[in-house]
């Protein structure tokens, strides 16, 4: 038992770390809008706390992590204002430009060695860490849904126009969701590099957002919990795949990245609440056919 | 300054070419597409290896535009046809458009290997052009010129012809246009093989002129296309084309005085600037045209 434990104890954190991530994005899909900035906030807070516990060990970790979730949070801030009075689209190209900025700013930032970035990062993650932080935040979602901003949030997802004629501040709605969700992904940036040791601009590319998109979505955003049942199945399918793509004769890279796309497209398409909405479905099938 | 100046339309040539399709789409379906770097990658790909397999530029150049165009008409039927009519459509065409690009990426990195590839040598005679203190290749002129060229057909089909009338009228109102007896999916798929076609003629272009392709190689000029199409005014054919130069010339100019380490950022600053100032961008319509 400890044995098999300790094999994918790396596999079980990344199914964490990725659950948060996916969180991060479902804080702006909540209320309909499609933030691409994640990666380039997971970088802040990866840069932060890896930053602070090489240059002051003494800090205590705790301290580390909200200083990791702050930074991209006070980011956020003014990229989110001017673009979220706009329609949709327009949060998706900011933050698009926003991420891929970030990303080169620590490529030419020598402070943090450009793109080699920093390592040698004391371990200072642990399982339970990650347990307790993804709780956390599973369970503020939780509290969120039900309650008079939770219901905001879901009027301006059907229809943001009607919402403001209810009197619904949209802009700040909007905005706090930005901003909840570059807190997540910084906080998931930190965890992360105090677990593998390493920051680098490599792993915060356009590819590292794509994948957080892609499993909150195939989890499910109808639901709070949807990204993270998503994150873990989507984190542990390539593992359990890998010996077909092998065979298959697929390099690994490509044939992870294949299935990422193909299983986004055919939840899009024909599974549109995602995985977590799998089961209803199944039984009402069963009882239409009864 | 002078060579700046070439250096500038040579780039910006580039950057416009891509950028038409993008806001062509945009301005028929009202979706932003994400893959259609991807579709320039894969073009590059595919002229690259028509000219390894022999055949001359002249050949391959068209057959990859062509491709490219048949992958847009592939994308559409996949990835947005499916999704018309649905509620969410901005933004779970967005989703699908970014899964195809996964999907493409994938399989280009599969195909040809994460590692850059480049053009034989001897792809295009090599010959140097002098005008006043400036010099520029005669490559480079070749790249303007089909930019150029393409960009007025593309003009002109939209402006002269009954298909681009149809499909400036869906652009205007889908339903109108059904009304009126335009078949409206053909319509689209139309738009979606020109713009698919100039993006890919756009990535043999690029292709040849930095003489690189990789798998990612359209992830650098994405955030170009965005910038541009956001400058131009979004679903604005002229204002792509012109947004296109200008951003060369000013990313030219900014490398120049600053150092390349901006060359990106330009295009965030200049995206950022628009959306905070002019959301509408330089020939856009209506701000914030809503429900």
């Amino acid at each position: 038992m400890s044995d098999l434990f300790l094999a994918y104890e790396s596999l079980i954190a990344f199914v964490f770390i990725n659950g948060l991530l996916a969180l991060s994005v479902y804080a702006t899909l909540s209320c309909g809008q499609l933030s691409l900035a994640n990666a380039g906030f997971m970088a802040i807070g990866a840069y932060t706390g890896a930053l602070i516990t090489l240059r002051a060990p003494a800090v205590p970790f705790l301290a580390v992590l909200a200083a990791s979730a702050l930074l991209p949070a006070v980011v956020a801030v003014p990229l989110g204002l001017p673009v979220l009075r706009l329609r949709g689209v327009f949060l998706a190209i900011a933050t698009v430009g926003f991420g891929e900025v970030v990303r080169l700013f620590f490529v030419n930032w020598d402070y943090t060695n450009g793109a080699l970035g920093l390592v040698a990062i004391p371990q200072r993650t642990h399982l339970w860490t990650l347990v307790v932080v993804l709780a956390l935040s599973l369970y503020l979602f939780g509290r969120l849904r039900g309650s008079r901003t939770g219901y905001a949030l879901e009027a301006i997802r059907e229809d943001e126009t009607a919402a403001r004629t209810m009197g619904i501040h949209t802009t700040a709605h909007k905005l706090s969701m930005l901003v909840l969700g570059a807190a997540l992904a910084g906080l998931a940036g930190s965890l992360e590099a105090h677990h593998t040791f390493i920051v680098s601009p490599a792993g915060f590319g356009f590819g590292r957002v794509v994948d957080m998109l892609v499993q909150a979505v195939v989890g499910g955003t109808a639901a709070f919990y949807g990204p993270v049942v998503g994150a873990a199945f989507l984190t542990v399918l390539p593992e359990l795949l890998r010996e077909l793509g092998a065979r298959l004769g697929l390099a690994p890279g490509p044939f992870r990245l294949f299935l990422n796309g193909a299983i986004l497209l055919v939840v899009i398409l024909y599974l549109p609440n995602g995985l977590v909405s799998l089961p209803a479905r199944l039984r009402r099938r069963a009882r239409e056919a009864a | 300054m002078g060579q700046q100046v070439l250096n500038g339309i040579f780039l910006g040539s580039i950057y416009a070419l891509f950028a038409v399709g993008y806001t062509l789409v945009f301005g028929v379906l009202d979706i932003l597409n994400l893959a259609h770097a991807a579709v320039f990658t894969l073009s590059a790909f595919i002229a690259l290896a028509l000219v390894d397999a022999g055949l001359s530029l002249w050949l391959a150049l068209p057959a990859a535009v062509a491709a490219a165009g048949v992958i847009g008409i592939v994308l559409e039927r996949i990835a947005f046809r499916p999704l018309r009519g649905r509620a969410d459509s901005n933004i779970s065409g967005l989703i699908s458009s970014l899964a195809m690009a996964t999907v493409f990426e994938a399989i280009a990195l599969q195909i040809f290997g994460p590692d850059i590839s480049r053009f034989p040598p001897d792809t295009f005679p090599d010959r140097v052009i002098r005008i006043g203190g400036a010099t520029a290749s005669l490559l480079q002129f070749c790249i303007v010129g089909i930019s150029v060229v393409l960009m007025a057909v593309l003009t002109l089909l939209l402006a002269r012809t009954r298909l681009g009338r149809q499909i400036r009228a869906v652009a205007e109102s889908p339903r109108a246009a059904r009304i009126l007896g335009v078949d409206v999916n053909r319509a689209i798929a139309v738009a979606f093989f020109l713009s698919s076609a100039l993006g890919g003629a756009a990535g043999v272009l690029f292709g040849l002129a930095f003489n690189s392709i990789s798998p990612d190689v359209g992830r650098s000029v994405e955030l170009k296309g965005l910038a541009v199409i956001i400058l131009g005014g979004m679903g604005s054919v002229p204002g792509a084309v012109v947004a296109g130069f200008l951003l060369g010339l000013i990313e030219v100019f900014t490398v120049a005085n600053l150092g390349s380490s901006f060359r990106d950022a330009v295009s965030f600053a200049v995206l950022f600037l628009v959306l905070v100032a002019r959301p509408r961008g330089l020939f856009g319509q209506a701000a914030t045209r809503e429900a």
